[in-house]
């Protein structure tokens, strides 16, 4: 331990002697044996985490692609079998339709996820009073398994003693069939998604509002700006980048979408609501098709690697 | 920052209402009006769910199917929570879950923190490429590799060891995660070099040095990265469904979803409620660090 030296140790500091050397020998070999040590210490600490991120992150990237060129089933030799994997994939019906399911649940959720939330912030921004309260609430869905809240609007979604449907029978307007609609189980599904995650876009847009200068607002009500177009005009400017920032995050987070569908509706009814990762696990947990299931993988990475791309070069800025 | 703690004393920061226009008479009577609707819109949204599944697990089963609903049950029964409790085997699945969760807490926390104190004060040869490879898995979709993840769980390369059913197979994954691997770096990039260097030359190893100076400064990014991997952890539910197939062994998310087809709707109610407390508790008693962390992430974008 004595020999442990910080790599920019000051010169004036005597260099420990390497046992059986004296101090004019231990020149070139000593140094070259204290940075093998370092070497070996700065491994020792990274060991474990990189063995993990090797095992667990890196292999199985590598594995999706390769397992797509392959009939793969567990416990035999895996066979190459080119695109046939791909091509199987692109020609089954649900393919159309769970990209066509993903793609209108995102934007949907983009839709509403960002116009609420925005809002809210905007509104909680401007209040003084009970502010932790608001915070602690809108959050509070967050907390709560994602299962125990799908499981929840299914019960809610209920078209017999649901409270969706009792609530629009109490203010006498039409009831819906809500996650038992081919065309309404989207929908129903993206509200109770929203309703789920929206706790943590409201305090990151709440932060970002709390950021701008307030003399841009003075100075633009001197200039006459109402009340909308201060909203206009300086709100939305001054949070453009995080707005941007929190629209890509929630494209990845939501063409992702598994946990809502899978408990809620299994996909149903008519496949309106099977998602690219609901296919995933079908081809593979059903089906016992690891290539097709690695094939779609490989589809829906390259798809949010582009996202990711994109928001990792926006992001890059500040480093 | 300043300015964000500023505001959370709510004194004197202008934002889009000028305080102005809120002096007024008028102005004052329309802040109370507006603050009374979203205190209301708030409770309905977001507290109104929650209290309809906790006192709707109280209701006998006629009620719970009564239209029009009762708003608040006739009689307080217990019964569902305790059938809950036995029917479902909820202690099995509440432990699997806390076993689960602190596995991968303290995996991470000890190995996520020494990778990181490695990369970003032993310098260590490739250190960038590897930073580089860890930086570059925050890109790829962690749902969209589960399959190829869990060929390699059921399976690990050249030992052939199966970690399907085995807490491990929760475990070893969850220290693979960027984002806390990320956080701790940048933490432990701020400490200067001469605090760790003064340790040194006091004889301190480096792992004396990790321990007794490093680690007692980092407590605050410890604690939002503890808060995150436990969270990950009890939340998650496509990952254990994949891992554990043996029913004594599942999480309570798995449980539920797997025993909500045939179990009586107040009981299933229960459960969900049960299996809610843990994690609503914690946020109750940490939500000040929770929001304070959540915000303050923001910031750097």
């Amino acid at each position: 331990m004595t020999t442990a030296q910080a790599p920019r140790r000051p010169a004036a500091a005597p260099p420990a002697p390497a046992p059986g050397t004296t101090p004019t020998q231990s020149g070139t070999s000593g140094a070259a044996r204290r940075a093998l040590s370092r070497q070996l210490r700065a491994y020792g600490f990274l060991a474990g985490g990189l063995l993990c991120f090797a095992l667990f992150s890196w292999y199985p990237a590598i594995r999706a692609v390769v397992i797509a060129f392959q009939k793969y089933t567990p416990g035999s030799a895996p066979e190459w079998v080119g695109t046939a994997n791909f091509t199987r994939v692109l020609h089954d019906p649900e393919f159309a339709a769970a990209w066509r399911n993903t793609l209108t649940f995102t934007v949907l959720a983009l839709l509403i996820g960002f116009a609420v939330p925005f809002l809210m912030a905007l509104v909680l921004n401007e209040l003084r009073h009970a502010k932790s309260f608001f915070r602690v609430v809108v959050y509070l869905p967050v907390m709560i398994p994602p299962v125990v809240s799908a499981l929840l609007w299914k019960w809610f979604y209920d078209p017999g003693a649901g409270l969706a449907n009792e609530t629009l029978r109490f203010l006498h307007l039409p009831t819906s069939n809500w996650t038992n609609g081919a065309d309404t189980a989207l929908l129903s599904l993206v509200i109770v998604a929203t309703w789920a995650n929206m706790g943590g876009t409201v305090l990151i847009y709440l932060a970002a509002l709390q950021g701008i200068p307030g003399e841009l607002y003075e100075a633009a009500e001197l200039d006459g700006a109402n009340l909308w177009q201060r909203v206009r005009h300086v709100t939305v400017p001054q949070t453009r980048f995080i707005i941007l920032m929190l629209m890509l995050l929630q494209i990845i987070a939501t063409m992702q979408v598994f946990t809502e569908p899978f408990v809620i509706t299994g996909g149903g009814p008519e496949n309106s609501t099977v998602t690219v990762l609901y296919l995933i696990y079908k081809y593979a947990f059903l089906y016992n098709d690891f290539g097709g299931a690695c094939a779609l993988s490989v589809l829906l990475l390259i798809v949010l690697s582009l996202f990711s791309a994109l928001y990792l070069r926006l992001t890059r800025t500040d480093d | 920052m300043t300015r964000a703690g500023q505001a959370e004393r709510g004194q004197g920061v202008r934002t889009l209402v000028s305080p102005l226009a809120l002096a007024t008479a008028r102005g004052r009577a329309l802040y109370w009006t507006v603050f009374c609707a979203v205190v209301l819109a708030f409770a309905l949204a977001f507290l109104f769910p929650v209290y309809w599944m906790a006192s709707g697990a109280m209701k006998s089963p006629d009620e719970l199917v009564r239209t029009p609903p009762t708003l608040v049950p006739g009689g307080w029964h217990l019964g569902a929570y305790t059938d809950a409790w036995e029917l479902m085997r909820l202690p099995t699945h509440l432990w699997n879950t806390v076993v689960q969760a602190a596995g991968a807490w303290i995996l991470q926390l000890v190995l996520c923190t020494a990778a990181a104190y490695a990369l970003s004060k032993l310098r260590p040869a490739f250190g960038k490429v590897i930073m580089g490879g860890i930086l570059a898995t925050l890109m790829v979709p962690a749902q969209a590799l589960l399959v190829p993840k869990y060929l390699t769980i059921a399976d690990l390369p050249l030992i052939h060891v199966s970690l399907l059913n085995d807490p491990l197979g929760i475990w070893l994954p969850a220290v693979a995660n960027a984002f806390n691997l990320y956080l701790l770096k940048r933490f432990f990039d701020r400490i200067p070099r001469d605090v760790l260097e003064a340790a040194e030359i006091d004889g301190a190893g480096r792992l004396r040095t990790l321990w007794s100076i490093v680690l007692p400064m980092s407590r605050p990014v410890l604690g939002v990265v503890s808060i995150f991997a436990l969270v990950a952890v009890w939340q998650d539910f496509l990952w254990p469904l994949m891992v554990f197939s043996d029913t004594e062994k599942q999480p309570i998310s798995v449980a539920l979803v797997q025993l909500s087809q045939n179990i009586p709707l107040s009981v299933l109610i229960a459960a969900m409620v049960i299996a809610s407390i843990p994690m609503v508790l914690m946020f109750l008693v940490f939500q000040r660090h929770i929001i304070a962390g959540i915000s303050a992430g923001s910031a750097k974008g």
